[in-house]
């Protein structure tokens, strides 16, 4: 018992370690890379090709004042903050990061790196969770006694309401071919060939998934909660030092881990085509870390790519593409699912 | 272990409930619910139902008093300040609370059946067999139901405008 609490334990930490680290990675590279896309040079004067960039501004938000206005409620304004981090980091627990490649540890068996293998209804976990980030936005909004801030906080929530629908529904898709709610059974369901991945087969539900995973995040084009050209920054005006970074770290982390969950949904998880099948033990551990690396880390690039790629959206123009576009979408990609299931072609 | 976290969770809910009712800031009183909530979604998830303490959350806490808060600060509910009511309805909405409270609770304990083996697993899978065999006329009767409430709803706000 204490030999098995101590792997997940290690487990937990080890991947709670990584996801932060992941932050000021992609701070470094969505800076480089609107420098690359805008024809400019970026970051480049603090350590090779600026890589210590983000350990000079890490040290600069640590230590700048932490203020709290006159007149916020100051109970919900330091819970904002907090709510943010915690609903980030507890996520990804259920993610399959790697196979269950039956390798032992110190006579426990591994079971991949996944936090909670034995959990039955992960996907919903997860949704669950991330449903509760908007509390965050929300309160920050309010509690902080500023008009913009209030607007934000009031988009945010109605955006995140009318995404949430077509992202679960999108999801719904994937549950029914898989015929479980564990990540790592609807992994495995996928196979090891590329025609049998979410993404060839529900190419409808991928798209509505990936497009309503941006405006869960609150990513361009939908940041119509921080849109600064209007709302200056929006639910996080008056937040300075520590607490503006955990709203910072935790919209990168929600980026993290939302990739890692369209990997594992649609494009096959941790498996790569023919090789993971021919492989057991810890090879197959280390490829298939390796390929679900690689996979989210073009995800992420994809995230950057389109933010400076794409202008952001009016507001009426969000809720007309979430509730009239995107939804009868993802109820068409379910009825689709459904018929070919029923036909025994799925 | 168990018992631990279970303790934990109800006290906690007990008092974030009480806090949702009589706080005086709307915006608290949402915020001690969805804490309420969280903790009823750990006592299912005790109860070895993790589908519920899953729906739960993202029922509830996720989707409900996520609009709840959103029309709390659109309309920016002021505080009450002059339809308090008075000390003698105080006392007698308290009484009548605890009353029921109590009489409730004293009656679950006296008439209570003895507690019954738990028809199923809480997992996915058991709860659906369960809602669209046994239980399929009452699951689409509150199908019809909600969709009676959405249609209400158009035409209530269709005839103001």
């Amino acid at each position: 018992m204490w030999a098995e609490l101590a792997v997940t334990a290690a487990k937990l930490l080890a991947v709670a370690v990584v996801l932060l680290t992941c932050v000021p990675i992609m701070v470094w590279v969505e800076r480089r890379g609107a420098a690359f896309i805008q024809d400019r040079l970026g970051p480049n004067r603090v350590g090779p090709m600026g890589l210590l960039q983000p350990v000079i501004d890490a040290v600069k938000l640590l230590f700048k004042e932490d203020l709290t206005p006159g007149g916020v409620n100051p109970v919900l304004y330091t819970l904002a903050p907090m709510v943010s981090m915690f609903v980030a980091l507890v996520t990804f627990i259920v993610i399959p990061f790697s196979a269950d490649a039956g390798v032992e540890v110190f006579g426990v068996p591994l079971r991949g790196i996944h936090v909670a293998p034995d959990l039955g209804v992960g996907v919903l976990y997860l949704l669950a969770i991330s449903s509760l980030g908007v509390y965050g936005i929300v309160l920050a909004g309010w509690s902080s006694n500023n008009k913009y801030s209030l607007l934000g906080g009031l988009r945010s929530s109605a955006q995140l309401l009318s995404y949430e629908l077509s992202l679960t529904l999108s999801v719904l898709g994937v549950i029914l071919v898989s015929g479980s709610l564990n990540l790592q059974e609807v992994v495995a369901r996928q196979g090891p060939e590329l025609w049998k991945w979410h993404a060839v087969t529900q190419p409808i539900g991928f798209i509505v998934f990936l497009t309503a995973a941006f405006a869960e995040t609150n990513r361009l084009p939908f940041d119509l909660a921080e849109a600064e050209t209007e709302l200056v920054a929006g639910y996080h005006v008056e937040y300075s030092s520590m607490r503006f970074a955990s709203f910072f770290m935790s919209e990168y982390i929600n980026i993290v881990t939302i990739s890692a969950l369209t990997v594992t949904l649609f494009l096959g998880g941790w498996q790569v085509p023919w090789l993971t099948a021919q492989l057991t033990g810890w090879p197959l551990l280390l490829v298939s870390l390796a390929a679900f690396a690689a996979k989210v880390a073009f995800l992420l690039w994809l995230f950057v790519w389109v933010r400076w790629s794409l202008p952001r959206f009016r507001y009426d123009q969000l809720m007309q593409l979430g509730w009239k576009g995107l939804l009868p979408l993802a109820a068409l990609n379910l009825l689709i699912v459904g018929v070919a299931m029923s036909q025994g072609w799925m | 272990m168990e018992l631990a976290v279970f303790y934990v969770a109800a006290v906690v809910a007990v008092a974030t409930g009480v806090l949702a009712v009589a706080h005086r800031n709307p915006v608290v009183n949402v915020m001690s619910l969805v804490v309420t909530f969280f903790c009823v979604a750990v006592c299912y998830a005790l109860l070895a139902a993790p589908f519920l303490a899953a729906a739960q959350i993202l029922v509830y806490a996720g989707a409900i008093l996520v609009l709840f808060l959103f029309v709390v600060m659109l309309l920016n509910a002021p505080l009450p300040t002059t339809d308090q009511p008075r000390k003698a309805q105080r006392i007698v909405g308290a009484a009548a609370v605890a009353l029921v409270g109590l009489g409730g609770a004293a009656l679950a304990l006296l008439v209570a059946p003895a507690p019954r083996a738990p028809v199923a697993e809480g997992t996915a899978a058991a709860i659906g067999r369960l809602l669209v065999g046994p239980h399929l006329f009452a699951f689409e009767l509150v199908s019809v139901l909600l969709l009676a409430a959405l249609v209400g709803a158009m035409v209530l706000v269709k005839r103001k405008a």
